[in-house]
């Protein structure tokens, strides 16, 4: 890398002027149309092929989650045995993030008793890694009105209205409610909460903890949960599995305990599925920013007690991945970065977007730029554009960029790169799941009993997500799943626990000719070497 | 990738066995690469966690040395371990119920004031916070000093395993972070404003106005307004 930075260090410097006074408007429709249409990795037919039955037969997706869908349920080879009751509750969350940490603690506030299950630590999850912020209408030149025009635009008008009004509404209050349990974002000189500019939004509206925004959220949500003495907490005990009654209503699930190999069924009245996204899952072999548990799991359980999927082909890859060095590839680097003034540059020394634009329109830039040749080589093979960091310096004076972006400034640290003065190689990386389980304003889906929030569900965000939507999504979802299922639990009785769901799907399995050759979830990714396995073929 | 092959192979010593690898990995990438599979000591792959906790020396050195698994390189004659799991204890408190923030942190933790200045916290860090200034500030009761120093605390709790005051540097840095942005922290008037328009119905016309538009009409009233 020291050659290769020293080879473009020169023209990255030389044509830094020429680029800050260079003004790059924002493309219009039918060219972000074009331009989405031959670079966004979501328009790549072969990467693409139609889910062969099920609530969403027929529709595209992709080769990897298809596969998740069409295969079968772990406990068809080895049953469990659902008359011995482990645990049982009002209220099963399942995940341990964001969302799934304020489904509990909302659903315990409404007087549920509830366990949370989770895959692997209470916490470990997207939320701790989002860095940018969250959010929210909170300036005089702002409303929740202009809020949604903004996501809407950003999602291609594929949103859901409904959905994303009680986001933009209720956002105020989930600040709120964050405040009021110890989040401690970020304040202006006058006292008031910081705002700073996202991408592809009219007003500047993203609140944040520097950029540890999901961290601090994360801690504090954490904490409150483990405070919660009457909150059950199960770790490393992912879902593998739904249970429903005669009538299809979800009434608890079977867990896979990780430390022993062991079932754990659980019987409640409602289940919160809040399992967060894919990335895991390497998309078209993209690298990921997700944390290792994000392997989709919510959308094969989903899918298999009947519920339908929204938008099950659209896929978000963050503009910004790392790729070098190699042991930071697909860690996302903030987009906080370029709104505050970094230049993307190809290696001519180029600007070639309006930093500005939408995620997907900005990503699709950057692999335009790499497949026509003006993209960067790494060591290691991988091809990227610069990010010039150093720019934010040389505009607003020494120091600013190490103010502003702690923890981005320590992360390349570590690998003894200064993005003060040293520009770094980036290409997008898959980063969100837009699409979902379909739910209504409360989380609810066409399931009685199954509920799912954040970005495990799917129809708020369109075909793509703006920065700090999700945050947001997570807590306003969670907080109304949560108490929805709450609601329920106080009307119905516990169900019988039983598969009979997994006839159903099986009959649609055999009518489409599928034989599973596989199981789902996936659970966890597996990037262990096996020299002596792929020796032997 | 490619690049792989060229790559000189360092000796490393995972819980006590020997393992040739390339140079250049982390831990974790370590692990895999020697065929160890782990759940209990990944997490987000990221640096902001804390669940890859990872004890090694170095050769020739001595000294017992703690870092993040997915973040710390591997060298050449390293030794390492990964802890799956720390079983420190945590008071419970809610904040909610809190109403003296700074005498009740006595309360929940006694033990804070019992810091003998011997920095192991500060030196074991992998995010580098002053965390026993922190705790210090706590104790002095200056909660905002105590706030901005723990941002980025991973809550790893590295610190928990080394001091000798038998204290949870992080979880009192947190109770003062957390007491700081309910109790002390400037309060928002526009957050209020906004909560009040919004429950006032403000833009309930505005609403219905939207909600009855169909998709060309949506995206007509939206990029007027942008």
């Amino acid at each position: 890398m020291d050659s290769l930075l020293e080879k473009y260090l020169g023209v990255i410097e030389a044509t830094r002027d020429k680029r800050g006074a260079q003004a790059i408007p924002l493309l219009r429709d039918a060219d972000v149309s074009k331009l989405l249409a031959a670079h966004h990795p979501d328009y790549r037919k072969e990467a693409y092929r139609p889910i062969a039955f099920g609530p969403n037969a027929g529709e595209q997706t992709v080769h990897e989650l298809a596969a998740l869908l069409e295969a079968d349920s772990p406990l068809v080879a080895k049953p469990a045995n659902l008359s011995r009751v482990d645990y049982e509750v009002d209220v099963l969350v399942l995940g341990g993030g964001g969302a799934g940490a304020t489904a509990a603690l909302k659903a315990r506030e409404a007087g549920a008793s509830v366990l949370v299950a989770t895959k692997l630590r209470l916490g470990d999850s997207n939320t701790v890694m989002a860095e940018g912020g969250i959010q929210v209408a909170i300036k005089e030149d702002d409303s929740p009105v202009q809020h949604f025009v903004d996501a809407m635009h950003g999602g291609h008008y594929e949103n859901d209205p409904r959905l994303l009004k009680v986001m933009v509404e209720d956002g105020p209050f989930a600040i709120n409610w964050l405040d009021s349990l110890g989040v401690l974002f970020d304040r202006d000189d006058d006292g008031n909460l910081k705002v700073k500019k996202g991408g592809g939004t009219s007003r500047a509206r993203l609140l944040a903890c520097k950029d540890y925004t999901g961290l601090d959220m994360m801690r504090v949500l954490k904490d409150s949960v483990l405070n919660e003495d009457s909150i059950r907490i199960i770790e490393f005990a992912p879902a593998i599995e739904l249970l429903t009654d005669a009538e299809g209503t979800v009434t608890g699930a079977v867990l896979q305990n990780l430390d022993v190999d062991q079932r754990i069924v659980v019987r409640a009245k409602s289940v919160v599925m809040a399992t967060g996204g894919i990335g895991r899952l390497h998309i078209q072999n993209f690298p990921t920013s997700n944390h290792f548990g994000a392997t989709g799991d919510a959308l094969p359980l989903c899918y298999r007690v009947g519920a339908r999927l929204a938008f099950p082909g659209t896929f978000q890859y963050h503009p910004t991945g790392a790729i070098y060095p190699e042991q930071m590839a697909g860690l996302l680097v903030t987009e906080a970065i370029r709104s505050g003034g970094a230049h993307l540059v190809n290696k001519n020394g180029e600007r070639f977007v309006n930093e500005m634009e939408a995620r997907d329109v900005v990503c699709a830039a950057i692999i335009r730029e790499c497949a026509e040749g003006r993209g960067v080589t790494t060591p290691f093979g991988r091809q990227g554009v610069w990010l010039d960091i150093p720019v934010i310096d040389v505009v607003n004076g020494t120091g600013v960029v190490k103010r502003r972006y702690p923890g981005m400034l320590r992360k390349y640290e570590r690998h003894g790169i200064n993005i003060s003065t040293q520009p770094v190689l980036i290409y997008p990386t898959l980063h969100y799941q837009n699409g979902g389980v379909a739910i209504g304003t409360d989380g609810q889906t066409a399931i009685a009993g199954l509920y799912v929030a954040g970005e495990a569900s799917g129809g708020l965000h369109g075909t793509n997500r703006l920065m700090g939507n999700s945050l947001l999504d997570i807590i306003v979802f969670g907080s109304r799943a949560g108490l929805a299922a709450a609601r329920r639990a106080k009307e119905v009785a516990f169900g019988e626990l039983g598969t009979k769901h997994l006839e159903a799907f099986h009959k649609q399995m055999a009518k489409a000719g599928v034989k599973p050759t596989r199981t789902s979830p996936l659970m966890l990714p597996d990037y262990v070497r096996r020299p002596e396995a792929e020796a032997a073929g | 990738m490619s690049a792989e092959t060229d790559t000189k192979l360092i000796a490393v010593e995972i819980m006590g066995k020997q393992y040739h690898v390339p140079d250049g990995m982390t831990v974790i990438g370590t692990m895999w690469y020697t065929g160890h599979n782990i759940i209990r000591g990944v997490g987000c792959l990221g640096g902001v966690c804390g669940a890859c906790s990872t004890v090694y020396r170095t050769k020739d050195d001595f000294a017992l040395k703690v870092g993040l698994g997915c973040q710390m390189k591997v060298e050449d004659g390293m030794s390492f371990f990964m802890t799956p799991f720390y079983p420190a204890a945590k008071p419970n408190y809610k904040v909610q119920e809190i109403e003296k923030p700074k005498e009740e942190l006595f309360r929940y933790f006694p033990e804070a004031l019992n810091c003998r200045n011997c920095n192991a916290c500060n030196k074991v860090c992998p995010q580098d916070i002053d965390i026993k200034g922190a705790v210090k500030d706590a104790v002095k009761g200056d909660f905002a000093a105590s706030a901005d120093k723990v941002l980025s605390c991973v809550m790893c709790g590295l610190c928990v395993s080394r001091c000798i005051a038998e204290m949870a540097p992080n979880m009192i840095a947190l109770y003062a972070r957390r007491t700081y942005s309910v109790f002390y922290a400037t309060k928002h008037e526009r957050l209020d404003q906004q909560m009040e328009k919004i429950t006032g119905g403000e833009w309930n016309a505005e609403w219905e106005n939207i909600l009855a538009l169909d998709t060309a009409g949506l995206k007509e009233y939206c990029k007027a307004r942008r």
